[in-house]
């Protein structure tokens, strides 16, 4: 009891003494570690956020500030017009809308197929499982841009076993409508699906088995059990690869631009927003040197804020289902 | 003797069911996959023409592989640099994903929110924004400005020049100070490998680095014997993504010149021969580079 008063009445420094100089080494590391944590992390943070600062005080400025050599980040001349402007150039709030359906239509369909596919991989025992599963690393490694030309010519000239031919006397065209696209993403050929299945997969494998096994005893289906009992614990993982294909989904340009490209979509539009521009300025304002660098440049950084937005805005609120979800899937190799 | 039979039912209906559930796969994996890919294979080897209802192919023999890599006159030297930008930018995301994912594991105040930053490239450096990214004068020019008004005070400027006019083994240090220059690139394209390597951080039990404490091991020493083994599997994982995740992208300079080709100009043999050179060296990469991790990488089963 005596001692513990008297440890408590002496100073730092005494304890320090006692100690033989130990408490204020490790006391001095702590805090060395997190004061260069600190800067690394502060330096890393403002690195990856400083392109979309720098986009939004560009995005305000009007175009002699753009010039100016004294303004750097705050516009001294604080504008919206060229947000008007880019809105005008992608069509914006009727793109949004489409974007929205495509990107949300592509998100269930492949998630829905990619998790009945990963549950099959991960809980059946069947021939060839291995094989397949080898299929299914394939599709992830193959770039999409090797089959790209055979698989457009392949939605050219769409025909099931001559089928279609048969029928109507010449080959289908499908090039330039949604239904090739569909097609691939619901058999997991379409962007990033690979990834999906083989996350599902972990997911599942980790599940514990006597819960299916008192399933089947409990005279549920395969079917069942997967609908009743695996898939309302499995939510996590199927929201993050839902988040996940939305967003790559939102802001792809190689499918969609093959596919998709009679829709406007944000992120076409995105990519002919410069030429836009310098048309606009050409014809219809009549100024015969088209559109500066830098001003097409800051409608193009205005573009660009506006189709993350949305994106942006879904990650704040979502920000969870992003991250934590996969880090409790405990992949492994 | 009945008891055998029913479990074989069972089993014979698993996998019965195990193919229902994959069909899905199988079905697309043959239709829109296999399929292609033999016809990008046998195309490469053929002049292609698109006529009105069909494509003709004739057989040319080797004729696309010559021209895409002896005539064409930007392909083999493109090929070259993306892949060695690849070999060095892989290694430093690996490098770069693996500390950042250490230092997010430890306990501080606003990790979240730093988390929820390191994160956000999995959103920005995905398909179209990527490509206005890369080509975005603008705001290099504001960079250069501000550095200019700086006084053009740089670290690794001074150290470049010191080391490059000492003639140091000058040739990987130019590497190297490409990829500290590049730091932004790597740090966008690290997203997901900070989540898998966070991933398996968080399942190494605090026990055990409790039980090392104890026996003497300091910090250093438990990353080497404790961390690393661990999540050595996780490696290969990133290694692998890694890499597929570069062959994608779509500022990828061979990339574009394919796209290019087959749908521009229609090409589509040749198209598809410079892309079956690409993906056969990748392939082979990844295929080498795995083997070689994985004699490495240390399996808890």
């Amino acid at each position: 009891m005596t001692e513990n008063s008297a440890l408590t009445k002496r100073t730092y420094w005494e304890r320090n003494r006692l100690s033989g100089g130990e408490l204020f080494q490790k006391d001095a590391v702590k805090v060395f570690v997190s004061v260069t944590r600190f800067i690394l992390l502060f330096g890393m943070c403002f690195m990856i956020l400083q392109p979309i600062l720098n986009k939004i005080s560009v995005s305000l400025m009007a175009e002699e500030d753009l010039y100016n050599p004294l303004v750097i980040a705050i516009p001294e001349h604080v504008t919206t017009a060229n947000y008007e402007l880019a809105a005008g150039f992608m069509n914006y709030w009727k793109t949004l809308f489409s974007t929205f359906i495509v990107a949300i239509t592509i998100a269930v369909v492949q998630v829905v197929v990619c998790t009945i596919v990963g549950y099959g991989f991960a809980r059946f025992d069947f021939p060839l499982k291995k094989f397949w599963f080898a299929c299914v690393l394939l599709v992830i490694i193959v770039p999409p841009q090797t089959i790209s030309s055979s698989l457009w010519l392949h939605f050219y000239f769409f025909d099931v076993f001559g089928i279609i031919k048969l029928i109507t006397g010449s080959p289908m065209n499908l090039s330039g409508s949604v239904v090739p696209y569909y097609l691939l993403s619901a058999g997991c050929m379409g962007l990033k699906c690979g990834l999906y299945i083989y996350l599902v997969r972990q997911f599942f494998r980790n599940m514990p088995k006597e819960l299916e096994e008192a399933a089947y005893v409990d005279g549920l289906g395969t079917f069942g059990t997967f609908t009743k009992i695996m898939l309302p614990d499995a939510k996590p993982i199927i929201i993050s690869c839902f988040l996940f294909a939305f967003v790559w989904q939102w802001t792809d340009s190689f499918y969609s631009g093959m596919f998709l490209g009679k829709l406007r979509l944000l992120s076409i539009q995105l990519s002919a927003i410069g030429e836009r521009l310098n048309s606009y300025i050409m014809y219809t304002l009549g100024e015969s040197t088209g559109a500066s660098i830098g001003y097409t440049q800051c409608i193009i950084s205005t573009g660009t804020l506006m189709v993350i937005a949305p994106i942006l805005i879904l990650y704040l609120f979502m920000q969870r289902g992003f991250t934590e979800s996969i880090a409790q899937t405990g992949i492994k190799a | 003797m009945a008891r055998k039979k029913k479990r074989q039912g069972l089993a014979k209906r698993k996998a019965i069911s195990g193919y229902i559930f994959i069909s899905p796969f199988i079905i697309g994996f043959l239709a829109f996959m296999v399929k292609p890919l033999l016809q990008s294979l046998y195309m490469s080897f053929c002049k292609v023409t698109v006529q009105l209802g069909g494509f003709v192919t004739d057989f040319t023999g080797i004729t696309n592989y010559n021209d895409a890599l002896f005539v064409d006159i930007s392909f083999n030297r493109q090929l070259v640099d993306e892949i060695t930008r690849m070999a060095y930018n892989s290694l430093a995301i690996i490098v770069f994903s693996f500390f950042v994912s250490l230092i997010l594991n430890q306990d501080f105040k606003g990790r979240g929110l730093v988390r929820a930053i390191f994160f956000l490239p999995v959103i920005l450096s995905s398909g179209v924004i990527i490509n206005i990214e890369t080509n975005n004068n603008l705001l290099s020019s504001i960079a250069d400005s501000i550095e200019g008004s700086l006084g053009g005070v740089s670290i690794t400027g001074y150290l470049e020049t010191i080391l490059v006019t000492t003639g140091v083994a000058s040739k990987p240090l130019q590497t190297l100070f490409n990829v500290v220059d590049g730091i932004y690139d790597v740090a966008l394209a690290s997203g997901i490998q900070i989540i898998i390597f966070l991933s398996g951080l968080q399942t190494i039990p605090k026990s055990s680095y409790e039980a090392a404490a104890i026996e003497g091991c300091t910090a250093w020493e438990s990353l080497w014997k404790i961390t690393f083994p661990t999540i050595s599997p996780l490696f290969l994982v990133c290694w692998v993504y890694t890499i597929v995740d570069f062959c994608m992208r779509s500022d990828n300079a061979v990339m574009t010149k394919i796209q290019q080709i087959s749908i521009a100009q229609l090409n589509f043999g040749l198209s598809s021969a410079m892309s079956w050179i690409y993906f056969v060296i990748v392939m082979a990469i990844i295929g080498i580079t795995s083997f070689i991790i994985s004699k490495w990488v240390y399996y808890d089963d």
